[in-house]
């Protein structure tokens, strides 16, 4: 059994770096994907993979095919909206899902024009995005550098980024940092997908992000213990994935994200805040 | 009145015999040669062999283009409305093709330039030829961006010489169906293009038969040279499948690094229209070498190594023997 489970990893550097890619997006992406449903902006990383293409566009125009100058493009335009979008939604009118919204069609019509009147072929979205089982060391190294400074970030601005979400009224009433914080949590989403994407392709990149930190708030209430589980499950759907895709022959992005889901459908059941089958159990009168 | 009428009569129905003229049938005079349209750059090079300058060709999918993941333009549909013909490869090669001929109001003819070939069935018929189970796993995570469907046919047949020869009469046939008036010229232009194919065919057959029997196994990224390997005898490893959009799982990239390592494989090969991040790691892991990049789904731009479907065999029959003689 735990010859089955080790093998693929000891004979195989491919399989060992994908998990090294897979543990180092699991501690990265998951607390920030915690904040992101908190804020009710989950759909967020599938809109931001379409706001990034107006960037690499302009980066394949100036640079060609370079994956840095199509990366640094791509960073750049997903930054732009996102904080275009966090700016606009400071005002009453419109919340972040809206103005979102209105700024990644905008930029995703922007890409569309720009590599059409280019007349080029190639797709360039396809080119930045890479997979977990062709992960160079260049991939690695990007990887784990966002890790570590997504992670010491997020330990410093911790605590205004929490009671930016529970009351920002109070936040920005007792302090200059509700603006800064929101902003920079911003980059940080941005700076998690973009380097997702490279390394390890779309699905994987927001499928993390978002499916553990959804399944975890059906086991724990605070944010905290959110992001521990969140964590957790994300790294444990990782090696499950890795390991299935290895020995049954199925892709492996997809694998994992199915994990992550089949994880999700179970906490949607049997999770002890708010699992359906626990509000089916007949319970004393007056207890909410 | 009589004396305006008459000269009046005379311009109008002078004006109208030029115009019925001007849009008479005959295409192809020398001013106005006959419009076609192939689909990818590998097609319009044999049709530009066949037609000569009685035909004047454009691409949709360009040199270093990908067929499988095309999407067309506005221009695109002018392009083909304008044309007269329009010469598609088939086998399920072109996903768009349908949509793109009601869209544009194409009126002309269309030709299957594969017709009478028989296709290759993705089913295994090599003992370890991994691509072909995961090509339908992976096809719907990119049926919103791009549709495509192959079935489980192979559409590379042109990688044959031998159906090669079956496309350019095809061509040929198709090209007199639209222009009777330049059906000598066209047989004409056939049978010298036929002749250098034969040619090159059995240039392919001696170079790579030259070549032992335990170095005929080659690794390229999509599974693109079944045709070729049948025909000239060399056995294809690909961790992609037949199209680039499905993607590989661990299990085959692993097959495949522990063949190379047990068959000691010298070479693996990029291809000019994929992703080369799966390859390079297999090559990094198995200690296999980058033996150079081959030229599957689309000839290479005029200054490149292959810019017409006679010179894209030469370099890659070039490039394969080289690497596995070594």
């Amino acid at each position: 059994m735990i010859e089955t489970l080790l093998q693929p990893f000891a004979e195989f550097a491919f399989m060992r770096r994908a998990l090294v890619g897979a543990i180092a997006i699991s501690m990265t992406a998951p607390p920030v994907g915690v904040f992101l449903m908190l804020r009710r902006m989950s759909l967020m990383g599938d809109a931001m993979g379409h706001a990034i293409l107006p960037g690499a566009a302009i980066g394949y125009l100036l640079a060609g095919l370079s994956l840095f100058a199509m990366s640094l493009g791509g960073f750049a335009a997903g930054l732009a909206v996102a904080v275009a979008a966090g700016l606009v939604a400071r005002s009453r009118v419109i919340r972040e899902d809206a103005s979102l919204a209105g700024f990644y069609l905008l930029s995703l019509s922007l890409g569309v024009f720009i590599v059409s009147v280019h007349g080029t072929n190639v797709d360039l979205l396809h080119v930045l995005f890479g997979s977990v089982l062709a992960l160079d060391d260049a991939a690695l190294l990007l990887v784990a550098a966002i890790a570590t400074v997504s992670l010491l970030t997020l330990a410093v601005i911790y605590r205004p980024l929490v009671l930016e979400c529970f009351d920002p009224h109070y936040l920005r009433s007792v302090s200059r940092w509700s603006s800064p914080t929101h902003l920079i949590f911003l980059v940080l989403v941005v700076l998690n997908l973009v380097a997702g994407f490279q390394a390890l392709g779309t699905l994987m990149a927001v499928g993390i992000m978002l499916l553990p930190s959804i399944s975890s708030r059906f086991w724990v209430d605070g944010a905290g213990g959110m992001i521990v589980v969140a964590i957790a499950v994300a790294f444990v759907s990782s090696v499950v994935g890795l390991l299935v895709s290895y020995h049954y022959s199925v892709p492996t992005g997809p694998t994992v994200i199915l994990s992550c889901g089949i994880f999700y459908l179970f906490s949607m059941f049997a999770g002890t805040r708010g699992g359906m089958l626990w509000r089916l159990m007949p319970r004393k009168h007056l207890e909410a | 009145m009589r004396f305006r009428l008459l000269p009046l009569l005379a311009a109008a129905s002078l004006a109208i015999s030029v115009s019925a003229a001007a849009e008479a049938s005959d295409k192809a005079s020398a001013a106005e040669p006959v419009k076609a349209v192939a689909s990818f750059s590998i097609l319009a090079d044999m049709v530009r062999n066949v037609g000569g300058d009685r035909v004047e060709v454009t691409e949709l999918v360009g040199p270093d283009g990908d067929a499988h993941e095309f999407n067309p333009t506005p221009a695109d549909a002018k392009k083909l409305a304008r044309a007269d013909i329009f010469f598609v490869n088939g086998l399920g090669f072109e996903g768009w093709m349908e949509r793109l001929e009601t869209s544009s109001g194409f009126k002309g003819a269309t030709v299957v330039a594969s017709t009478g070939v028989t296709p290759r069935t993705m089913q295994e018929e090599h003992g370890d030829h991994v691509s072909g189970d995961d090509h339908d796993a992976g096809h719907e995570e990119h049926a919103e961006e791009h549709d495509h469907d192959h079935g489980d046919m192979d559409p590379h047949a042109w990688q044959d010489l031998a159906n090669g020869e079956i496309y350019v009469a095809n061509i040929r046939d198709g090209l007199i169906a639209a222009d009777p008036g330049g059906k000598a010229i066209y047989e004409a232009n056939a049978e010298k293009y036929l002749a250098a194919l034969k040619a090159e065919d059995a240039a392919v057959k001696t170079a790579l038969g030259a070549l032992p029997q335990s170095r005929r196994r080659i690794i390229t990224s999509h599974d693109a040279f079944g045709y070729f390997g049948d025909a000239y005898g060399l056995e294809i490893l690909a961790p992609e499948g037949v199209s680039k959009a499905s993607e590989p799982s661990a299990k085959d990239v692993a097959t495949i690094i522990r063949q190379i390592r047990k068959d000691k494989i010298p070479a693996v090969f990029l291809e000019n229209v994929t992703n080369a991040k799966i390859l390079e790691q297999i090559a990094t892991e198995s200690g296999a070498k980058i033996g150079g990049t081959l030229y599957s789904d689309a000839l290479s731009g005029p200054d490149g190594p292959a810019p017409t479907y006679l010179d894209m065999f030469r370099h890659n029959a070039g490039t394969l023997t080289a690497a596995l003689s070594s």
